[in-house]
């Protein structure tokens, strides 16, 4: 694969987390684009088509959201957004509207870096429409066109919901999920608010596939958010 | 040579003056007789006050008829009347309401001393007037001397005529201008013959004796007179203002003694002029002695209206009680430095004194250095006939008189028994013993007809010569006179007992009634609770319900207590009547002046520093109470003014506490917060600036910029904990419960503070089928992580660390356990407070951790508890309710949707 440094929109008004969110991407290889207000972040993003977006929810001009739908109107690149504690409303609405991940005020640059690099990943990997059947996660394998699923070389047996369950959660590694796209993606859109089904599948879940069910290394769950099946990165 | 004003006087000065500011100011235009001109000149005045820009209303003016003065009102705003029906007739009247409601500047209203129909807000005029003024409005009026109250009966002795409408003197000194309209007896007499002067037509008799030349001459001396004396008046305030010499060496001070008498109401009248004329204080006093239980209830009104006389005509009432009325009239006077004791001649028969000195008589002799003033009682033409001065006896017990003959017939058996063995003094003995018994029980009547008979029967049966009346021996005769006088005056005497024993515990039964609501006042807490006591009390002793009503927040009365069986509700228009009381502290209802039509009659409750609200009493059969139990009535409402006073500071108080220890508490939090975010920072700076500033190796570098990372993530878990306290205390939590595994949130916390806990172990004992539970994700997570960050702060980086959870009766109970060093004994629960750090802690905190978990816990319904273990250390436990079942769980397992790769 040719190498192309990626360009990373950072729409941030603050100036130190400019400063921070540059100097991290810069020093992992990307290339960046700055914008301080939504406006700015919407026309640079339509005249660069940049790589990824990095937006923040708390800027002063524009509504998160409505950033996130704008952009979603035209671009299906992928979008991390940042917010701050206590605003997990606004996280869970803006991963609805079609943003890919989030990160939460104060972070540091390993976890920053990871969410950018599973999300490039998701994106380029939908472009090129991979069928690829066999997934692995660490000790988690699926199989999807046998539809088996295979733990630390064990066979385990999934009922068919909690299958559909687990492979989107493959399909999706490394990206948080909401409990909204879940359910949708599982039940239907008529399920999409019954969050108590998929607690009770994803604790089935887990029972069957984590070493210690209580204390789960790859079925995480993103609390008032939905869940997130962790890579090692 | 000017001395210094007296300083307490030149306040009340000042206060008056204030007062009077405040007030607005009365004109009197006063005439000696009708048909003078005085209401020509109140619109002639009032023109020229509206032609200088002032706000003038006519309020209410009577022309009767005569086109010049009617020609003066045109042009002046004239308000309606309010008009009413009474018996078939139509009323008009001033409208009060409306009056207040415009608020002019300056408003006319005639004929002071008028009298308002049945139905308005107050029985006179003159009070109307008096609440216009007291709301700030200028008032002129007019007024003829003889409708004041001290010169009625001067003037009807002059005229023959008895005026009854009057007005009091306190309002017409009261007045800030009187404006004297004269005229020659001549010229009146020359308009009372043209036609130009209106009397009403029930006048009409009177009118030929009224205008009299020499009536009307006397009436304008006294007009006259009257007007000069206010001069003078004012002469001697200035002076006094000002600190000239006063003109007189000693203040005066005239006493009144008043009595139920008719003619006592000439005597009050007349002491009043007297104490006017030395401008001296005037007090009146009536004596309570055993007497006066028995008066009757015509004598009773009698004295409640004398004093209600006097206190109008300025005195200061006070009722005594004694058995002797001239001591304590005398002991009185001496204490309160009376100079004239003034009394009305006796009215009684001439005999009487001969038995016993009469009142007058003692007075004037144990009242050595008072002057004593007889005033004559004698009524004036035309009014009532004195009533009789008998007192009403008890009820006329003929038993009484049935009894004596018998009991003297008993004795008589009974001598005749002795008499064979004894002396006859023994059976004269015998007789007196049975005229004691009947005077005793039966009085003073039946005794003296005891005393009769038995001096009869001693003569016929035991003196010789015996079975006649005939007495042979001389001294018999003197036996039997000694007897009948021994018995006459035992009779006399026990009855005197009797009254005063009877008298006392009437006296008794008010004390005690007072001290037993004394007591329960003490007892009450809160406002509530004395109402309620103050309407049980003033229920048992009146026989009668109450309520009582004290002003709130809003500024407006409201009822407290009540809904027992003895205090009534009042309505809207009761409250209304209750707050006038307020308003203006004087009694107002049934039995009263003001608003007679009312259902309850109200007293204000005056606390000492302000009024604190009026108490209402429901007599059962309508009407007011008379002097003596509204003087009682008085002092209870004294006594719950007192308490209602107590419990509102208490309430205050306790508000006052809280807020300070609210005050206390914010202090230290920002102390404690400063202190606690300060230290981080200062190592970050410090650092941070360190890295920049000096040349550092690159390890020595990591380990630096590593701190700042720490200190970093410290400051972050304040923050946070400082944010979720301020978040709980606004109430701005929201508990947004779901059902959920416990796992879920256990896995949540685990996964954030995987850098806290380090490698030491931590084991999960979570049952896998616990049942779902409600609770909110966020919150939850955020209880779990303090209790683990407090276990991995408190305890050695290798101390295993355990989370389980089991199901209780009613919800789940989670436990977070260490086996560190563990608390201190009695920690248990102050741990929970607001900014508690245990001693043995490190790694700072700002002691707000467990207090969220306690408030996140709280709000879920269940309870969060430490208890130190047996091997040390310490577990929290902490319960989540399970109410109600999760909606069904449903598995559809396959549905129509096809199956994506």
């Amino acid at each position: 694969m040719t190498y192309v440094p990626m360009r990373i929109l950072v729409i941030e008004d603050e100036p130190q987390m400019q400063k921070f969110l540059r100097a991290s991407l810069t020093a992992e290889g990307y290339r960046t684009l700055e914008a301080t207000s939504g406006k700015e972040g919407i026309e640079l993003a339509r005249t660069h088509n940049p790589d990824l977006v990095l937006l923040d929810l708390g800027l002063p001009d524009m509504d998160g959201m409505d950033v996130t739908k704008a952009l979603r109107e035209w671009s299906a690149k992928p979008i991390v957004v940042i917010s701050a504690r206590g605003q997990e409303e606004d996280k869970v609405r803006a991963l609805d509207l079609g943003a890919d991940d989030y990160l939460t005020k104060p972070f540091g640059t390993g976890e920053l870096l990871a969410r950018i690099r599973v999300a490039i990943r998701h994106s380029s990997r939908a472009k090129e429409e991979s069928t690829e059947p066999l997934l692995q996660i660490g000790e988690l394998g699926i199989d999807l066109d046998r539809r088996r699923v295979v733990v630390s070389g064990r066979e385990v047996h999934l009922t068919p919901n909690e299958y559909k369950l687990f492979a989107y959660l493959m399909k999706h590694a490394g990206k948080v999920l909401t409990h909204r796209q879940l359910l949708k993606e599982v039940w239907g859109a008529a399920y999409a608010s019954q969050t108590h089904y998929l607690r009770v599948y994803m604790v089935q879940l887990r029972h069957k596939l984590e070493a210690d069910p209580t204390r789960p290394r790859y079925l995480v769950t993103e609390p008032g958010v939905g869940y997130r099946l962790k890579t090692e990165e | 040579m000017a001395e210094r004003p007296d300083p307490d006087a030149l306040l009340a000065e000042v206060r008056r003056e204030e007062e009077r500011a405040a007030r607005g100011r009365l004109t009197v235009f006063f005439g000696s007789a009708p048909g003078v001109g005085k209401t020509y000149a109140m619109l002639e005045s009032a023109r020229l006050e509206r032609e200088e820009g002032r706000d003038v209303v006519v309020g209410i003016v009577e022309t009767h008829g005569r086109y010049d003065t009617g020609a003066l009102l045109l042009g002046l705003e004239i308000l309606p009347r309010r008009k009413t029906e009474h018996k078939g007739v139509r009323l008009e009247e001033l409208d009060l309401d409306a009056a207040l409601a415009r608020r002019p500047g300056l408003i006319l209203v005639d004929e002071l001393a008028h009298t308002n129909a049945p139905g308005s807000r107050h029985a006179k005029r003159w009070q109307d007037i008096e609440e216009l003024l007291a709301s700030g409005l200028d008032v002129y009026t007019t007024l003829n001397v003889q409708h004041l109250e001290s010169q009625s009966d001067v003037i009807a002795q002059i005229t023959q005529v008895i005026v009854r409408e009057t007005v009091p003197d306190s309002v017409f000194e009261g007045a800030d201008d009187v404006r004297l309209i004269d005229l020659p007896i001549d010229e009146l007499l020359e308009r009372l013959r043209e036609g130009k002067v209106y009397v009403s037509e029930q006048a009409e008799l009177a009118r030929e004796r009224f205008f009299r030349e020499g009536n009307l001459i006397a009436l304008r001396e006294l007009a006259l007179r009257l007007t000069a004396q206010r001069v003078d008046a004012q002469m001697r305030e200035y002076r006094e203002k000002h600190g000239i010499d006063r003109t007189w060496a000693a203040a005066e001070r005239v006493l009144v003694c008043v009595s139920p008498s008719p003619a006592s109401e000439r005597v009050i009248r007349g002491a009043r002029r007297l104490a006017a004329g030395l401008h001296a204080d005037f007090i009146a006093a009536y004596v309570e002695t055993p007497a006066s239980l028995r008066l009757s209830a015509t004598d009773r009104r009698r004295i409640a209206e004398h004093l209600r006389l006097a206190q109008s005509l300025g005195a200061e009432t006070v009722t005594l009680s004694s058995a002797d009325s001239a001591e304590e009239v005398t002991r009185f006077a001496r204490s309160r430095n009376v100079t004239r004791i003034v009394v009305g001649k006796p009215t009684h028969a001439r005999w009487r004194d001969r038995l016993r000195p009469s009142f007058l008589d003692q007075l004037v002799r144990l009242t050595d250095d008072i002057e004593v003033h007889v005033l004559t009682g004698e009524s004036a033409v035309g009014s009532r006939p004195p009533a009789s001065q008998r007192h009403a006896s008890r009820r006329f017990e003929l038993a009484g008189f049935v009894a004596a003959p018998a009991v003297v017939a008993a004795t008589t058996g009974a001598g005749s028994f002795m008499f064979a063995s004894a002396q006859l003094a023994d059976v004269v003995m015998v007789y007196l013993l049975a005229v004691v018994l009947v005077s005793l029980r039966w009085g003073l009547w039946p005794s003296l007809l005891a005393a009769v008979l038995s001096v009869f029967t001693l003569d016929y049966f035991f003196i010789p010569p015996l079975n006649t009346f005939a007495v042979s021996d001389v001294s018999h005769v003197v036996t039997f006179a000694v007897m009948f006088i021994v018995a006459a005056v035992i009779s006399g005497l026990t009855k005197r007992v009797r009254d005063q024993a009877e008298a006392s515990r009437e006296r008794e039964i008010r004390t005690a009634s007072l001290y037993s609501l004394s007591g329960a006042l003490a007892l009450a807490k809160t406002t509530a609770d004395v109402a309620d006591a103050g309407t049980k009390h003033v229920h048992d002793v009146f026989g009668a319900r109450a309520c009582v009503l004290v002003v709130g927040l809003d500024g407006h009365l409201a009822q407290q207590g009540g809904g027992t069986a003895c205090s009534f509700d009042v309505d809207e228009k009761e409250l209304a009547v209750a707050e006038w009381t307020r308003q203006h502290g004087r009694p107002a209802g049934a039995g009263t002046d003001t608003l007679p039509a009312s259902v309850g009659s109200y007293v204000p409750l005056e606390a000492s520093s302000s009024r604190i609200g009026v108490l209402g009493i429901r007599q059962p059969h309508g009407g007011g109470l008379d002097h003596q139990r509204t003087q009682h009535l008085q002092a209870f409402a004294r006594q719950i003014a007192g308490a209602l006073e107590r419990t509102r500071l208490a309430e205050r108080a306790q508000q006052a506490q809280l807020r300070i220890e609210a005050e206390q508490l914010r202090n230290s939090l920002l102390s404690s917060v400063s202190h606690d975010l300060r230290t981080p920072l200062a190592v970050i700076t410090g650092t941070a600036s360190t890295l920049l500033e000096t040349k550092v190796e690159p390890p020595v570098q990591r380990e630096l910029t590593e701190a700042i990372l720490t200190e970093a993530e410290r400051l972050n878990r304040l923050v946070r904990n400082l944010l979720d306290m301020t978040r709980l205390e606004a109430g701005a939590v929201e508990v947004k419960k779901e059902w959920q595994p416990l796992e879920e949130a256990v896995g949540a916390a685990l996964e954030r503070t995987t850098s806290v806990l380090g490698s030491r172990p931590v084991t999960t004992d979570v049952p896998a089928d616990l049942p779902l539970v409600p609770y909110d994700s966020i919150l939850l997570q955020q209880v779990l992580v303090n209790l683990l960050e407090n276990a991995a702060k408190y305890t050695h980086a290798s101390t295993p660390i355990t989370v389980s959870a089991r199901l209780r009766d009613d919800g789940v109970e989670v436990i977070v356990a260490d086996e560190g060093p563990g608390l201190a004994p009695g920690e248990e629960t102050r741990i929970f407070e607001k900014f508690y750090r245990a001693e043995k802690g490190r790694g700072g905190g700002v002691g707000l951790g467990l207090t969220i978990c306690n408030g996140i816990i709280t709000a879920h319904g269940g309870k969060i508890w430490a208890v130190s273990g047996d091997r040390g250390g310490v577990a929290f436990h902490f319960t989540l309710p399970i109410e109600g079942e999760p909606p069904m769980i449903e598995m559809p397992e396959s549905l129509p949707r096809a199956e994506g790769a």
